[in-house]
């Protein structure tokens, strides 16, 4: 028998199927046409697998436990896990291009697709929603499994959730290089795109949540909260900030329900809780499971973990308007966004204190564990930006630093530093337990891309904290008459050396991820496998 | 105009703080009381006790 979930994604996916075609076909528009029938494809392949699983399987259900153990379900962490690998190459590599247009306009190549106003959204959606999105749902899905002790639920939902969300991320993308955009900060994807991120979104709330009811274990682990509050808080930041109305279906176009500066305060209510609730509670997620695992040590207080969690959700949400200092949003909302953010320390602070005393009695691992040392390094980064950001929520500061390099450098320490070195330890990994590889294929050469992609990041955020304070003073410097010193142009022109050692960071950086991406292969083609899985003796290891 | 915000903000600036003060209180006293001590300290093995 075909079983109701099967049936019902079967049945929606040929909707869908069919609502594309015909938005396809009767479109005045080439960007929906185009993405209409990326959906219209997608969707009948959709359901083609469906069927194809089921007969392939004869429809026998899937044993929850093998031999008492829990029959995890690790297919999707592994598509999520390859996923993540490859945006993040793909998001580097344009971070790159974009640095070297800044310092280099003619690499614009004068053409629209390429030019640095719609490469620079591709980057930022690459790097935080595919790279960092692949990373959370594939780390989600395998830490509520291993921590509940138990199989996530359904068959076709894993799979739907995981290819849903990579399926968002080309529309998203192929819309910002063919002009599709909402114009929004880190929520640049127009209306079909939104709509149908909601659709993934809510069955991968689901699906948390129904691995989360089916746990063996009473209580729930302290990264399985974190997980929650990320999914949750999305799913509020992505609908409201997305309540738009489309000029009509067959049109890429829409309009958001408010305007003015309610629209401006939205817009960064949403856009500084996606830096504290997926760039934060995401991976702070990935600390609580991945560094104890690493350092085959329990968390240093599980106590303080708790009050962490409370406080640090409680009082992200508050922070955005300090996004909107000297702009026609009250003053008194600007100030109460900079007062939480100050307060913001606390929780930042005592879960980074959380995350590096984990190591407390075993720091010789540093030393000989390049990958621990990378998760580390990622704490210790953590701490630095989130010292960084509410110095910079200050009126008096944010007045010089605003609108400058400054703030590039800040959101990269916390981006490459933060959420790109945890990613990277985090992938460190899982990718051996996933395809069950005794360690990795050379810790060697996880020894480089720490040491390179940390040259690298040190390079991009001084150069850019140079850039920045000296392009904020030179915008106010002013002659005994009471002019302008400067015009733009020279400030842009004083940049230009430390756009260069910028883009020289990014390559540094981008060459580590490149060295990840080999080791990985090889450790997932060449690793010896774990002794644990038992194979008949005498039988030969199949040739590659 | 000015009154509603003046009454909106001495609402938010006492009950908000009142508020949020009772709920850190309660989250302290839920992540201190010594009886959920030995509950927290299993907790942090699950990632260990997996198989």
């Amino acid at each position: 028998m075909v079983s109701l979930e099967e049936g019902g994604f079967a049945i929606f996916l040929v909707l869908l199927a069919f609502a594309c075609l015909i938005v396809a076909g009767k479109t005045f528009d080439q960007v929906m046409a185009f993405h209409a029938g990326i959906g219209a494809l997608v969707a009948a392949v959709g359901v083609f697998w469906i069927f194809k699983t089921y007969f392939d399987d004869g429809g026998e259900p899937i044993p929850q436990e093998i031999d008492g153990k829990p029959n995890y379900n690790l297919g999707p962490v592994k598509f999520g896990s390859a996923a993540a690998m490859f945006w993040g190459l793909a998001g580097f590599s344009v971070g790159l291009l974009i640095a070297l247009q800044l310092a280099f306009p003619a690499l614009n190549f004068d053409l629209p697709w390429t030019n640095f106003g719609r490469m620079r959204p591709l980057h930022t959606s690459a790097v935080i929603f595919a790279f960092g999105g692949n990373v959370l749902l594939a780390t989600s899905m395998y830490v509520v499994q291993r921590t509940s002790r138990a199989r996530m639920p359904g068959k076709i939902l894993p799979w739907f959730v995981i290819i849903g969300y990579n399926v968002f991320i080309v529309i998203a993308g192929t819309g910002y290089l063919l002009g599709a955009t909402q114009s929004k900060e880190y929520a640049e994807p127009e209306w079909y795109a939104d709509l149908w991120l909601t659709i993934v979104w809510v069955c991968y709330l689901l699906l948390f949540l129904g691995t989360l009811w089916k746990r063996k274990e009473p209580h729930i682990y302290v990264a399985n909260w974190f997980y929650l509050a990320f999914i949750v808080t999305i799913a509020m930041l992505h609908i409201t900030n997305n309540l738009t109305i489309p000029v009509s279906i067959y049109s890429t176009k829409s309009y958001i329900v408010w305007s003015g500066v309610q629209d401006a305060m939205v817009q960064w209510w949403y856009g500084h809780n996606a830096v504290g609730f997926f760039l934060t509670a995401g991976f702070l997620a990935i600390m609580y499971y991945f560094i104890p695992k690493r350092a085959e040590r329990p968390v240093y207080s599980y106590r303080l973990s708790i009050v962490h969690f409370w406080a640090l959700i409680f009082i992200y949400i508050w922070a955005g308007p300090h996004h909107l200092h000297y702009t026609a949003l009250p003053q008194w909302a600007s100030t109460l966004g900079t007062t939480f953010s100050i307060i913001l320390w606390m929780p930042s602070w005592g879960g980074m204190i959380n995350g590096l005393m984990t190591l407390s009695g075993a720091w010789d691992k540093l030393r000989t564990d390049p990958v621990l040392r990378m998760m580390v390094v990622s704490v210790a980064f953590y701490g630095m930006s989130t010292f960084e950001g509410p110095l910079m929520s200050l009126r008096s500061v944010n007045s010089l630093s605003h609108y400058t390099d400054w703030t590039i450098g800040h959101v990269h320490s916390g981006a490459l530093g933060w959420v790109g070195y945890i990613s990277f330890g985090a992938l460190y990994c899982l990718i051996p337990w996933l395809w069950n590889k005794k360690s990795l294929y050379s810790l060697k050469l996880v020894n480089w891309h720490f040491w390179l992609s940390t040259l690298g990041i040190v390079l991009y955020i001084t150069a850019m904290w140079v850039s920045g304070i000296m392009q904020g003073l030179m915008w106010r410097a002013y002659d005994q008459l009471g002019f302008l010193e400067y015009s733009f142009v020279e400030t842009v022109e004083a940049m230009h050396p430390f756009y260069i050692i910028r883009a020289l960071g990014g390559a540094l950086f981008l060459l580590g991820a490149i060295i990840m991406a080999y080791n990985l292969w090889m450790t997932v083609r060449h690793g010896e496998a774990e002794e644990a899985e038992a194979t008949p003796v005498g039988s030969l290891a199949p040739a590659e | 105009m000015n009154e509603t915000y003046t009454a909106v903000a001495a609402f938010a600036q006492t009950w908000g703080l009142i508020y949020f003060m009772i709920l850190f209180g309660v989250v302290l006293a839920y992540a201190l009381w010594p009886k959920n001590r030995e509950k927290f300290d299993e907790a942090a093995k699950i990632p260990f006790r997996e198989d």
